[in-house]
């Protein structure tokens, strides 16, 4: 067996064994690369050469008895919004394809504390606003399950790369469903934790209330042990939250007997495809067949919930792109006679048009005379959907949904409808509205053998409960399918 | 000048730097005068993906002034983002204070010309600092000194309750002094510590307010004088000669004594304030607010006025002593030492005169000078009470600077000093100084009545300096006018 097909926990297992060594598995995953990487598209910068270093380093390490964490060694791929020293970090945007910063983000800091090997810097879309990557500056990267559909996105490298064996497991961010959409797209498992429970510190910004780094992975397992690598207390980001957070990979009972799950009649009407419906309500039942009940649940308003949160992504994206001016870093027209000509051109040359429709969106909600309508009620509704999912929670222990409306669409089939595209992220904003965590797995096929992904919604700080929910039903379906795309 | 029956109302702003060590957001160095771009990190110049975090010390320091501007404090508050594009400002936007300031509804009692006025205090608000843009000769274009990015400043905005340039001043100089006194700031212009937005309005006794006019660029306490003194008359001028006031925002030249418009009201930059998300809500507890509201000192202001008021000094002798914490506290020492025995005011003199002047000279701190407020009551005293003379009690201070750990009276005692008040001593010194000094004996009978003061020094040098100047002077008028 090809060793990057494993899971990152079954290759923890044989590195400690010494049954492979972690030069080995990075090798595998190269080669791996270098025979998909041509179709699939998943990288924007790779590294090689320092990942296997690493993984030598990590074998000499092992060799000498030291001992070392679970991911140690462990191929990982690190969407390209998130810093890594020394590796461009260009958010798929021209207006940063040069820019290599001098600093380590927290979760980078935590990963290189683990011992982990970066296989390089994953494609999104530009800025990570999108939900296909095909608004990347660089290339489209394709969905390894069908190479003329998107991936899904933002975080489309990420799933596409983890999907198709090109990394074992990898990071991405979801500020509306960037990590869920794209998992449930290509196949695999991907969670988005609570708000506050990992670092920003070194992901650039999006919508900063929103924003969240998050793991995914071909098992719940590998989903789980690196969420436990990267989540906790960071002193320079004061949003996230001190409490104990344990080794979750450890608290995988697969126990769903007695769970409540809450069913959302909402998030299964109008817009989500019968195939994925069915899919999902089978998943439901499959659950209930294993001890839990389910139970319905009144959830927010989808339309409101997109409004509130495009509104409020935008405002705050329209100020965090701001710093991009040509003045210290990233792409700088050549075409000025003036500070003023210089912005313009800077930023009408260096963004793509999604994000400068978010920019001008944002500005406009955050404009004088505007605010109050647009940035103050979308607040305010915010406000009213943490109340309801409040509520929810009183009756139910987790919700279970759709992750997405339908399969992977094909390129450019949204592309000039945005509202279309925006539609996408119906079933995922409200999670990053509300700071709750949520996890999509996937849970069948369509007709044209598409995975469908399941969604697992909890409270504030139930990661444990939604990895352990979403393991049950991984051992129940005997594992997630991915011979099409690992083959 | 002359307003020709015009009021001028004024409301200043003014932007204090906090001199706390790290700077507001990251944990650079904050300390003035650095090589360029050499106290700066990628927090505080704004790079992708970096956050801030607060540093508490900056709250502490503007709730202190909060408090020293009896304000009410705001023990929830937030920080907002100011969104605008500028060289100077890395992340495009500046955090500050937008609806929900630190302080707010507070007031300063200033001093002028001796009598007290209440200027009100809408609020005081925490932010940060931008970089500085260089222009040079020798280079072409602009850089940028990232350095003072994130320095943390208070901003303090006044009611529109100052009336003159004058009160301006007073209230410029108190704000500076108070937070010298608090200890939160260097109140260094020189160095851009404190700089101040004015704004500007005329208006007739009984009509509403005029318009008001903003004014950038004052860097300088006298230079914000000239300033406002400037945009009032060049009010005045335009409405006399029929003219309109705008909403505007001017800059102030000081080189050229002269403003320009900035931009029009029209012109008016949106920020788009809103809540800034990367950090969280500003929470005051009660028990640390109580402790800060302890730690406020007695404040320049009221320390001027009670110098005056209960301790009898003269408007100048009690404003230079309170400009400096130091000689303030050293001047009520020696009050306190006094034990009620000495005049104040003899003890402001010593303070603001031979010790000013040691001061000035070596650059030494009271404390390094070394002469305790007892000692030096203790020479007042002896000098009130004629137990030596002017030139002997120099003579003791310069012998109390050498610090050998004598008083006053051992010196006086070693040094022989004491004034000599026998009359038999004194009469015999007289006589010969009569004597030998007939020219002037006869200059005096004469009408040239300032031979006496010539008399008078001739008998203190026969004395060695010891002699009662008055009953000698006594003696002689006895003599020369009988």
């Amino acid at each position: 067996m090809e060793l990057y097909r494993l899971t990152a926990a079954e290759l923890s297992r044989m590195m400690q064994k010494k049954e492979v060594s972690s030069v080995e598995v990075t090798r595998s995953v190269f080669d791996r690369i270098a025979k998909k990487e041509p179709e699939i598209e998943a990288y924007i910068t790779l590294n090689e050469e320092n990942a296997l270093k690493k993984a030598a380093e990590v074998d000499e390490k092992r060799a000498k008895g030291e001992s070392l964490s679970s991911l140690a060694g462990i191929p990982v791929g690190i969407k390209d919004n998130i810093c890594v020293k020394g590796l461009p970090t260009t958010c798929a945007s021209k207006m940063l394809a040069n820019f290599v910063p001098p600093y380590n983000a927290t979760v980078i800091e935590k990963l290189n504390a683990s011992d982990c090997v970066y296989t390089g810097k994953l494609n999104m879309d530009e800025f990570a606003m999108g939900s296909s990557t095909e608004t990347s500056f660089f290339k489209k990267t394709k969905n390894p399950f069908d190479t003329s559909r998107v991936p899904g996105g933002s975080s489309g490298g990420s799933a596409a790369a983890v999907a198709s064996g090109e990394a074992i497991v990898a990071l991405g961010s979801d500020t509306g469903g960037s990590i869920r959409q794209p998992a449930s797209f290509c196949g695999v498992v991907g969670l988005k934790p609570t708000y506050g429970s990992v670092s920003r510190f070194g992901l650039v910004a999006f919508a900063s209330s929103l924003d969240q780094i998050g793991p995914f992975g071909r098992s719940v397992e590998d989903v789980a042990m690196l969420y436990s690598a990267i989540c906790g207390k960071d002193s320079y980001d004061t949003t996230t939250v001190r409490r104990e957070y344990p080794r979750f990979e450890e608290k995988l009972t697969g126990q769903v007997s007695g769970l409540k799950i809450g069913i959302p009649d909402v998030y299964f009407g109008q817009g989500v495809s019968n195939e994925v419906r069915e899919k999902v309500m089978e998943a439901a039942h499959r659950y209930e067949q294993m001890g839990a009940t389910l139970v319905p649940v009144t959830l927010p308003n989808t339309d409101y919930a997109l409004a509130a949160y495009y509104i409020i992504a935008c405002a705050e994206a329209s100020s965090n792109l701001a710093r991009f001016d040509g003045v210290k870093y990233g792409y700088r027209t050549s075409n000025y006679s003036n500070l003023e000509e210089m912005y313009e051109n800077t930023r009408s040359e260096g963004f793509g048009d999604e994000v400068k429709r978010r920019i001008m969106l944002g500005t406009y909600v955050l404009s004088s005379g505007y605010y109050d309508a647009y940035y103050k009620k979308a607040k305010f509704t915010q406000k009213l959907m943490q109340g309801m999912f409040h509520e929810a929670f009183q009756k139910a222990d987790v919700i279970l949904c759709p992750t997405a409306p339908d399969t992977a669409f094909t390129f450019g089939a949204n592309s000039d409808d945005q509202v279309k595209m925006y539609m996408n992220d119906i079933l995922t904003v409200t999670v990053n509205i509300t700071g709750l965590p949520a996890i999509s797995f996937p849970c069948g096929f369509d007709g044209k053998g598409l995975p469908i992904g399941c969604q697992l919604i909890g409270d504030k700080f139930s990661e444990q409960q939604l990895l352990s929910t979403a393991f049950a039903y991984e051992k129940a379906a005997g594992g997630f399918d991915l011979s099409r795309t690992l083959d | 000048m002359d307003t020709k029956g015009y009021e001028v109302i004024i409301g200043l702003e003014v932007h204090c730097e906090l001199n706390t060590k790290s700077k507001i957001y990251c944990s650079c160095r904050s300390s003035f005068g650095a090589e360029v771009n050499s106290q700066c990190c990628p927090i505080c110049m704004g790079m992708p993906g970096t956050l801030p975090t607060l540093n508490e010390k900056v709250v502490d320091y503007a709730v202190k002034m909060g408090y020293a501007l009896n304000c009410s404090i705001n023990p929830v508050s937030k920080q907002d983002r100011k969104n605008y594009f500028y060289p100077d400002l890395p992340k495009a936007y500046q955090i500050s204070q937008f609806d929900i300031p630190l302080c707010e509804h507070g007031y300063l009692d200033i001093l002028v010309d001796g009598k007290e006025k209440r200027i009100g205090i809408t609020r005081i608000h925490i932010e940060e600092d931008a970089g500085k843009l260089i222009h040079d000769e020798s280079f072409a274009g602009t850089l940028v000194d990232f350095n003072r990015c994130g320095v943390p400043l208070i901003e303090i905005v006044s009611e529109p309750d100052l009336r003159s340039s004058a009160e301006a001043k007073a209230y410029l100089d108190t704000i500076r002094e108070t937070v010298i006194y608090l200890g939160i700031s260097d109140g260094k212009m020189q160095e851009g510590s404190i700089r101040c937005d004015i704004n500007v309005s005329v208006h007739k006794p009984g009509e509403p307010f005029g318009t008001r006019v903003e004014m950038k660029n004052n860097n300088t306490f006298s230079g914000a004088v000239r300033a406002i003194e400037y945009e009032a008359a060049r009010q005045i001028e335009v409405l006399e000669n029929g003219g309109t006031i705008s909403q505007e925002t001017r800059r102030w030249d000081d080189l050229k004594n002269c403003n320009f418009l900035l931009r029009s009201k029209e012109d008016a930059q949106d920020y788009r304030y809103f809540p800034e998300p990367d950090l969280a809500t500003i929470l005051l507890d009660e028990d640390h607010l109580k402790e800060l509201k302890d730690s406020i000192p007695e404040l320049p202001n009221k320390k001027t006025v009670r110098f005056m008021r209960e301790l009898g000094l003269p408007e100048e002798d009690a404003r230079q002593l309170v400009e400096s914490v130091e000689k303030a506290a050293y001047f009520e020492e020696i009050v306190a030492a006094g034990k009620g025995q000495i005049v104040p005011k003899d003890a402001a003199n010593w303070v603001l005169g031979g010790i000013s002047r040691v001061i000035n000279e070596t650059g030494k701190s009271i404390a390094e000078i070394g002469v305790s407020a007892g000692d030096l009551a203790e020479l007042i005293q002896m000098l009130e009470k004629k137990e030596i003379s002017s030139s002997a009690g120099n003579t003791v201070f310069e012998e109390l600077l050498k610090a050998t750990g004598k008083h006053p009276k051992e010196i006086v005692a070693e040094k022989g000093l004491a004034q000599v008040s026998d009359s038999g001593v004194l009469q015999q010194i007289v006589d010969q100084v009569v004597a030998a000094n007939e020219k002037s004996v006869n200059d005096y009978r004469g009408g040239k009545t300032n031979a006496l003061g010539f008399l008078v020094g001739q008998c203190m040098k026969a004395s060695k300096g010891k002699g009662n100047p008055a009953i000698m002077r006594e003696m002689l008028l006895k003599i020369l006018n009988g």
